[in-house]
């Protein structure tokens, strides 16, 4: 069997729910941003592969060079944010915040 | 078969496993690791694809940029000294169908559809055009970029400093 | 220079003031030093001034320069017609010469201050609102329209209210403040009314296109009657203004401002808007106009100077000086003789600021004592101080070789010759009369002050001559008080460049029927270059002023000697004593003393009337309309507790309802709220599943 779209937009879509389920499930923040990282990884390669497949030129690879760069910012806000969160809660167990309820 | 799509089954293999593993693993430290194989995975699928210019920032960002601020995180936020550095998991058994459920939906959806594909030849080297591009039609999404890549800086130092 | 470099000097002239008060206004409580601004900012201002004065005269001598913006334009009003209203500037030989003295005035005041008002809490807002009154002063000289004038007219009373009651916990100093604002209302008032009136019959504030409509015949509210009561209204102003009589009890009281102040403000700048304001509408005066407003002026010359002869506080007689001078030139006005009225407005200007000055500096010396009984001796103490006052008092009494012999001598003439000419004999009588009056009491001043032994001996020994800050206006001032400034030949005005060139005559626009005989035009007089109808000075009016020009000299100095000489005999030689003459005539002493009970009258009728008048309606209020109210809310009060039985019982018991129902379901849902984003996540993905099943996408 040939190799074409689909099989990479299936291997993107077993990423993004694996990202999903890691998001969900781990306690600790860390592993959530892991998690991030992973679905942001599946949308880079839908990105990459329409821009081969497609008739799009260059532009999805853009794109994916555009998402790199904000994972990069999100990655560093995030870890600000996890840092201040074990300021407060002295832990950094997702399961344990649950001031959004009051 | 080619050897196009014997390497391609191979780097999706090393990719999906090791994100399985990131997922699912109780350490940490090995998540982080096995996250590691999981980029050098879709790395392998960009070059796959003809996308070398992503493939080496992928390799650049991501492993030596945003691996190692995780690994960072994950060091400052738990005690080193304490072997607690393992983590649970919640709700494995809700996840664990929803996701599957979705992802089998989505399969399905994908495998049913009609994709209209341009077998365009592969590019040879990508790096002028995308430079072109960048500087020219992309030239303000590009420095917006670079104002909310320091905007994000600042904002983490100072949030982290607090 | 061509003349729209000239007019855009005088933009930046009106404008200076401005920028330096809003600098210093807003910079005052953080640079303490920002005064120097705006000091340089009234120098430059007046070298501005100086060098528009020398222009005017020399290349533009004979030219009015005007330029207009418009600055609303209302369009075809219906019944009244097309309204466009126009801003500008006017340059002519009065305005140059009039924004010249208040900028020079306004400098030198400025100067003196740095030192008089040192140590002030409020030192640099004091600064910010002189650089205020300029501002407006400079736009009341410039402006080519009533309207503008206007305006700037009431900026001048807000910028004085501020100045007079600069002290303002003082209690006295901010009753004068408001006494000022009040009263120069009452003239306001006049003054919009005329404004209105010529405004309602031609459309158009501009001062040349009123005039040009008014020699062509169309007159306010289509009668003669009309034209002279215009006149009459924009004269009110001027009484208002200029404190003129009956309104001219604001003036004395505005000496608790600083004294910096009244010099610039209560002698010299300010209180000539008033004169200024009359000498620009003189053209439409009619002959019943003038002789009223001769009539106001020879009274505001007449009372002041009787109540100054017998007033203490140094200020005060000087005020009272001022009003009686301001009289003379409205007098002088209102019997035709223009130029001398100008001319004496000028030369007053600076001799009354340097007595201001002069007193100001006396006061500073004997740490805020103003009254002269307590003085005397100063002259040794204070030698500079002393000529420059002397100078003054002599300028102001009229003796020769000083410039005000020059203008007093005219206006005195011109009264004189009007007298000739009329029959009114009362106004050269009053004339005279005034000017021994006022050499008398001002070197009754002079001597108490500066003379004779120190009758406070521990103020005395703490008295010393005021810096150089202080001295150095009081001697530029002194200085331009003598003649040559104006005139070659120190007995003849006329012989001198002021008179004869800068100042010139105004073209008369009042039909001819409406003039005094004397001003009508005649023949060998009427220039009439082509296509411009001007109309000149009767031949009448100056050939009686030489007619009579011979004797008015000799009766105005030996006027002017003897009150000096009765000033000297009483309290210097003290061969008459003065305890024993105010004894004989008592009741005229006392009427004297006490202002002719002006302020008393005033406060029995109008005050005293005011507060009956809101007595009375107070209890219209408390009675009728109160007992209305009540009614009424006796009414709405029990309509109201019908209404609210029906709310609490009806409406509420729904409202509770609705809340319970709502409260059950909320009890329920609010278990799915965990707090935790991780179950959130979850419950979307179902709800994504459940929705991809539902609509069968695959």
């Amino acid at each position: 069997m040939e190799v074409t779209l689909t099989h990479f937009l299936i291997v993107s879509t077993i990423l993004f729910c694996l990202g999903i389920y890691g998001i969900v499930t781990r306690k600790n923040a860390v592993m959530v941003l892991m998690g991030i990282e992973l679905i942001l990884n599946a949308s880079n390669i839908n990105f990459v592969a329409f821009s081969r497949f497609g008739n799009f030129g260059l532009q999805g690879q853009l794109i994916a060079l555009f998402v790199i760069v904000l994972a990069a910012a999100e990655a560093a806000v995030a870890l600000a944010i996890v840092l201040n969160v074990y300021k407060t809660f002295v832990n950094v167990n997702v399961d344990e915040i649950d001031s959004l309820r009051d | 078969m080619e050897i196009y799509d014997i390497i391609f089954y191979l780097f999706a293999a090393i990719t999906l496993l090791s994100a399985f593993f990131v997922v699912t693993s109780r350490n940490i430290v090995h998540a982080a690791f096995y996250l590691l194989f999981t980029f050098f995975g879709v790395t392998g699928i960009y070059v796959l694809l003809g996308a070398d210019f992503v493939a080496i920032v992928q390799l650049i960002v991501y492993v030596g940029g945003i691996l190692i601020l995780l690994i960072f995180g994950v060091m400052i936020t738990n005690k080193i000294t304490q072997v607690d550095i393992k983590t649970g998991t919640v709700h494995t058994l809700p996840a664990a169908i929803g996701v599957g459920l979705f992802t089998g939906i989505v399969g399905a959806v994908i495998l049913n559809t009609e994709w209209r594909i341009v077998d365009s030849p592969m590019p040879v080297a990508t790096l002028s055009t995308l430079g072109e591009m960048l500087l020219t039609e992309y030239v303000l999404i590009f420095e917006l970029l670079g104002i909310l890549l320091l905007v994000a800086l600042i904002g983490a130092a100072s949030m982290a400093r607090k | 220079m061509n003349e729209s470099l000239l007019i855009n000097f005088a933009v930046v002239i009106l404008f200076l003031p401005l920028l330096g008060f809003i600098v210093t206004l807003l910079l005052g409580k953080k640079v303490s030093k920002i005064f120097i601004f705006e000091n340089l900012v009234m120098l430059i201002g007046l070298i501005l001034s100086i060098v528009l004065l020398i222009a005017k005269v020399t290349t533009f001598n004979n030219v009015s320069i005007s330029s207009e913006f418009m600055w609303i334009d209302m369009g075809d009003v219906p019944v009244i017609g097309q309204i466009q209203i126009f801003l500008g500037l006017l340059l002519d030989d009065i305005s140059a010469l009039m924004i010249f003295v208040v900028f020079l005035i306004s400098f030198l005041v400025h100067f003196f201050s740095i030192d008089y008002m040192k140590g002030d809490i409020r030192y640099n807002r004091y600064f910010a609102y002189l650089g205020l009154f300029t501002f407006s002063m400079a736009g009341i000289v410039l402006t080519h329209n009533l309207l503008m004038m206007y305006i700037f007219w009431e900026l001048v009373g807000v910028s004085s209210y501020l100045l007079i009651g600069f002290w303002f916990e003082k209690k006295s100093a901010s009753d004068a403040g408001k006494k000022a604002f009040i009263v120069n209302r009452i003239g306001d008032l006049g003054f919009l009314l005329g404004l209105l009136t010529l405004f309602l019959t031609y459309n158009t504030f501009s001062f040349v296109e009123i005039f040009t409509e008014i020699s062509q015949g169309n007159l306010p509210l289509n009668s003669e009657f009309g034209l002279t009561i215009t006149g009459i209204f924009i004269f009110c102003g001027a009484v208002g203004k200029s404190a003129q009589f009956p309104l001219h009890v604001w003036l004395p009281d505005a000496m608790e401002g600083p004294t910096p102040v009244s010099a610039l403000i209560h002698a010299a700048t300010m209180v000539a808007a008033g004169v200024y304001l009359v000498v620009r509408i003189f053209g439409i005066l009619t002959a019943d106009a003038m002789l009223i407003i001769a009539t106001i002026g020879a009274l505001s010359a007449l009372i002041p100077a009787t109540i100054a002869l017998t007033q203490n506080d140094i200020k005060r007689v000087l005020a009272y000086s001022t009003v009686s001078q301001l009289g003379y030139m409205i007098m002088a006005l209102g019997v035709g003789a223009y130029k001398f009225a100008f001319f004496h407005l000028i030369t007053h200007a600076f001799f009354k600021a340097c007595m201001f000055l002069g007193s100001g500096s006396v006061i500073h010396a004997m740490h805020h004592e103003q009254d002269i009984q307590n003085m005397g001796g100063l002259r040794k103490k204070m030698p500079i101080t002393y000529a420059t006052f002397l100078i003054s008092a002599i300028a102001i009494s009229g003796i020769p070789l000083t410039s005000g012999f020059l203008s007093k001598d005219g206006i005195l003439a011109g009264t004189y010759a009007f007298g000739t000419l009329t029959g009114h004999w009362y106004f050269p009588f009053i004339g005279f009369l005034v000017a021994m009056m006022t050499a008398f009491y001002m070197f009754r001043l002079i001597i108490l002050t500066f003379h004779g032994e120190p009758r406070n001996k521990e103020k005395y020994e703490h008295a010393h001559e005021s810096s150089f800050i202080m001295v150095m206006p009081l001697v530029v001032l002194s200085i331009l008080s003598f003649f040559i400034w104006y005139t070659p030949n120190p007995m003849d005005p006329e012989a001198g460049w002021m008179y004869s060139d800068w100042i010139k005559n105004p073209e008369l626009h009042t039909p001819e029927n409406l003039r005094f005989g004397f001003m009508q035009s005649d023949v060998t007089s009427v220039i009439t270059p082509p296509g411009e109808h001007r109309i000149m000075y009767s031949e009448t009016y100056t050939a009686a002023l030489h007619h009579v020009h011979g004797s008015a000299v000799f009766l105005s100095i030996a006027m002017a000697v003897l009150g000096i000489l009765l000033a000297f005999v009483m309290y210097q030689w003290k061969k008459i004593s003065a305890d024993i003459l105010a004894d004989k005539l008592k009741p005229l002493y006392k009427f004297s003393y006490n202002k002719w009970y002006f302020d008393e009258l005033y406060h029995k009728i109008f005050v005293a009337g005011t507060i009956g008048l809101s007595r009375l309606i107070a209890w219209f209020d408390l009675k009728v309309i109160d007992g209305i109210v009540d009614g009424s809310a006796a009414v709405t009060k029990a309509f109201s507790k019908s209404i609210g039985w029906f709310d609490d019982n009806v409406i509420d018991g729904l409202v509770n309802l609705t809340a319970s129902v709502s409260a059950f379901i909320g009890l329920i849902f609010s278990k799915f709220q965990t707090g935790k984003v991780q179950t959130y996540i979850i419950m979307v993905i179902f709800s994504l599943v459940i929705l991809l099943f539902l609509f069968k996408s695959f």
